[in-house]
């Protein structure tokens, strides 16, 4: 396949708001995040860097399947998951395993999944499971946003919905964004825009100019940020989580940067769709071979070394915390493999949790293949047992 | 133009040479059949049909540029060019409402949907438009399009990426369905949706993509939609399955000391009542095979068929070796819901020994 195309972010770099210059110097005035937050940053970068590593050396060992890795997208989603209060919560796509890490979610649970173990989603950490049919979170995440306004007038908590730009022109984008806008719902929508849907330019979803501009339309908020800049992520989506609950005046006060808001009434209502611009390092998925569609995309600006270059110029960081930072992410890693790879293959686990009670096809169905499974074993799966 | 004006054999422009010249599988100098796999049949079938046809247009997601995430439609881009192979955006509503709108007004659309799991937001276009336009507009207007889409479990996919829908589809009045089990099919029956005058989905069984090669045509065929092919002829027990189970069928049905029949539905909607019944009266005994869950599946239907064409013949119930009525387990657990051979050569040996 000969025709390639640009990375449809490079042209625009102008139109995103940044803390971080690609170096990792301060382009602005610095922002008021805490030291413990900018470690935190850190530290979840660098664990998410060593996770997608790890996954990506699994699935070519056969001991996962397919993974889609987050290299280049990781800072935004760390960055705005950290920018969550403990009461809000995460719908994710397959893809911001970061951002549920910085969450709480365990790894060896998203590692037991991507082997096949059933199990998704942590109610404590108050992550939903992955949304693999795209966009279905966007109206599923305004109406638990909705709950607290119908039960008691007010925003109990907010919901923070991730979404690709190809997510961008499925219906339920639509939808989810309308309803926001007409329910006033607290829920922050952020769109990682990669440039790519697999193999889909971002030109080929849309003629909008912006995917943040599509906000305006809801009477939702629109704001573009660079999303290889964690810090710049972080400021925008804690604003936006911030005038979701119940402090839209206060927002209104310090509003956003004005070159980030691109379209919407600017604190004016709770909803907000965060357009972090992002590149995709690498595949689709480890099934995607992206040769066949683009050219080596441009790996400049990885958040990762952005960020540490500036957490070593305020001094929060030096080579020996750094190091400490790679003990504790390796521990951490190795614990999460090995208890992932503890779980086996239960083969009636299917039908448990089907029904709150199984119905009697289930009950009938489950017997038959018990029935089977003691006198056959592993063969009545086949030629692979 | 008018639905009413379109011939359903129109064969577009004579001057295809170009275009067949740079054809992905007709690079072939002569007439010959060749060894292809179900996914290359699929690619050669849509070759051969956007060839034939100048009318046939194909579109979905990522089917242009990267061919495909199965490498289906690879190579018809450079063959055919961009007005006649698509890539949308990601909206399967837009994909099948704007190939509904391109097959009411003169075009052949080949819409694919990336998985089958992923044609709901499709839902409402073809079973509100697609499947009655024809009805509502007393023939005036016709939606002559095909849906493809990968189904099936087998190849350790994530979520959504296994499920086996064909009941929704079949239950629906104005729609048809077919499923290719071999290559052949797979060519033949794409052929027989796009020259067909209503709405066809075309499942392919997605674990067969790359599991067998067979002779496949050089030239364009069509299998007539709504004839089954019997695979295995037998005189004690009738087995109806269709897609990736024909397979394991037809292991189990070697397995088994009885006669068995194997008879490879192909077309779910419209169905074959008449091969059903003659086999049902011919072996006394009948099982149906399938992976899509066992409750109001296909099996429910032809179970249903037999009862009303071959009660009197019947000397068993008719035995159902479906998958399970819970979602698709992900990985190795998926082997257990997926009826495997053995599980089919037992179920097979309580319709015979009943
Ligand atoms: C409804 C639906 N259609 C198609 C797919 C197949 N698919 C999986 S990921 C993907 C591309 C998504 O692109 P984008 O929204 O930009 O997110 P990204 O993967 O780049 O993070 C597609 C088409 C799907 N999962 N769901």
């Amino acid at each position: 396949m000969s025709t390639t195309r640009r990375t449809p972010d490079a042209a625009d770099a102008d139109h995103r708001y940044r803390y971080l210059d690609e170096s990792g110097h301060l382009v602005e005035d610095p922002p008021a995040v805490t030291e413990t937050t900018l470690l935190e940053l850190y530290e979840s970068l660098r664990f998410a860097r060593a996770f997608d590593e790890r996954a990506k050396s699994l699935q070519r060992q056969g001991r996962i399947a397919t993974y889609a890795p987050m290299a280049g997208q990781a800072g935004a989603q760390v960055a705005a998951a950290l920018a969550m209060d403990d009461e809000d919560w995460l719908y994710p796509t397959y893809r911001d395993n970061a951002a549920k890490f910085a969450r709480g979610v365990d790894p060896a649970d998203v590692l037991a999944l991507l082997a096949g173990h059933e199990g998704d989603g942590d109610a404590d950490a108050r992550v939903m499971p992955e949304y693999i049919p795209i966009a279905t979170q966007l109206p599923q995440a305004v109406g638990a946003a909705w709950t607290g306004l119908l039960r008691s007038g007010e925003p109990e908590y907010a919901t923070l919905a991730t979404l690709g730009d190809g997510a961008t022109s499925e219906g339920d984008f639509h939808e989810g964004l309308n309803f926001a806008g007409v329910f006033d719902t607290p829920t922050v929508f952020l769109c990682q825009n990669n440039g790519w849907a697999i193999s889909t330019p971002t030109e080929r979803q849309t003629r909008s100019e912006t995917l943040a501009r599509k906000a305006a339309a809801y009477g939702v908020e629109g704001v573009r940020v660079d999303g290889m800049d964690p810090l710049a992520t972080y400021v925008t989506v804690r604003r936006a989580v911030r005038k979701a609950k119940d402090d839209v005046a206060a927002v209104a006060d310090e509003p956003a940067d004005p070159e980030a808001v691109a379209a919407g009434p600017s604190g004016a209502t709770r909803p907000t769709l965060v357009e972090t611009v992002v590149r995709r390092f690498g595949a689709h998925t480890t099934s995607d071979d992206p040769s066949r569609y683009r050219e080596e995309p441009d790996r400049s600006g990885d958040p990762l070394p952005r960020l540490e270059t500036y957490l070593r110029g305020r001094g929060l960081l030096d080579d020996e915390r750094v190091a400490a930072v790679g003990d504790r992410v390796e521990t951490r890693l190795e614990a999460a493999v090995e208890r992932a790879e503890a779980r086996e293959t239960d083969p009636t686990a299917a039908f448990e949790h089907v029904y709150a009670e199984p119905t009697p096809a289930v009950d009938d169905q489950r017997a038959e293949l018990e029935r089977l499974y003691e006198e056959y074993g592993d063969r009545v799966a086949g030629e692979r047992h | 133009m008018s639905g009413a004006d379109v011939d359903p054999d129109d064969r577009g422009s004579e001057d295809v040479g170009e275009a067949a010249e740079r054809a992905p599988t007709h690079d072939r100098d002569d007439a010959d059949a060749e060894e292809l796999t179900l996914v290359e049949a699929v690619r050669d079938g849509l070759a051969a049909e956007m060839l034939r046809n100048d009318r046939v247009v194909v579109l979905g997601e990522d089917v242009a540029e990267n061919g495909g995430v199965f490498r289906t439609t690879d190579g018809l881009l450079e063959a055919f060019g961009s007005d006649r192979v698509i890539d949308t955006p990601l909206a399967e509503s837009g994909i099948v409402g704007a190939a509904i709108g391109l097959a009411t007004h003169g075009l052949r659309p080949v819409a694919e949907v990336q998985f089958s799991g992923f044609v709901y937001p499709a839902f409402d276009q073809l079973v509100s438009h697609a499947a009655r336009l024809r009805t509502r507009t007393r023939g005036d207007l016709t939606c002559p399009l095909v849906v493809r889409a990968p189904y099936g479990g087998g190849i350790r996919a994530p979520e959504h990426h296994s499920e086996s829908p064909e009941a929704f589809f079949v239950h629906q009045p104005g729609l048809k369905v077919v499923v290719p089990s071999t290559p052949r099919d797979a060519k033949g029956l794409l052929a027989g949706a796009v020259r067909d005058p209503d709405p066809v989905i075309v499942l392919e069984p997605k674990r067969m993509y790359r599991a067998t090669n067979e002779r496949v045509p050089a030239e364009p065929y069509a299998v007539d939609l709504g004839e089954a092919a019997v695979r295995r002829e037998g005189t004690e027990l009738s087995v109806f399955t269709y897609g990736a189970t024909v397979e394991s069928t037809l292991i189990a049905a070697d397995d088994l000391d009885a006669d068995v029949e194997v008879v490879d539905l192909r077309s779910l909607s419209p169905l074959d009542r008449e091969t059903i019944a003659a086999s049902v009266r011919k072996t006394g005994r009948a099982a149906v095979v399938h992976e899509a869950p066992r409750t109001a599946g296909v099996g429910a239907e032809i179970a249903a068929t037999i009862q009303e064409e071959a009660l009197l013949y019947q000397e068993a119930p008719v035995e159902r070796i479906t998958g399970f009525d819970t979602p698709v387990p992900l990985g190795e657990a998926e082997d257990y819901h997926i009826p495997a051979a053995l599980r089919v050569r037992e179920g097979l040996r309580e319709a015979v020994e009943f």
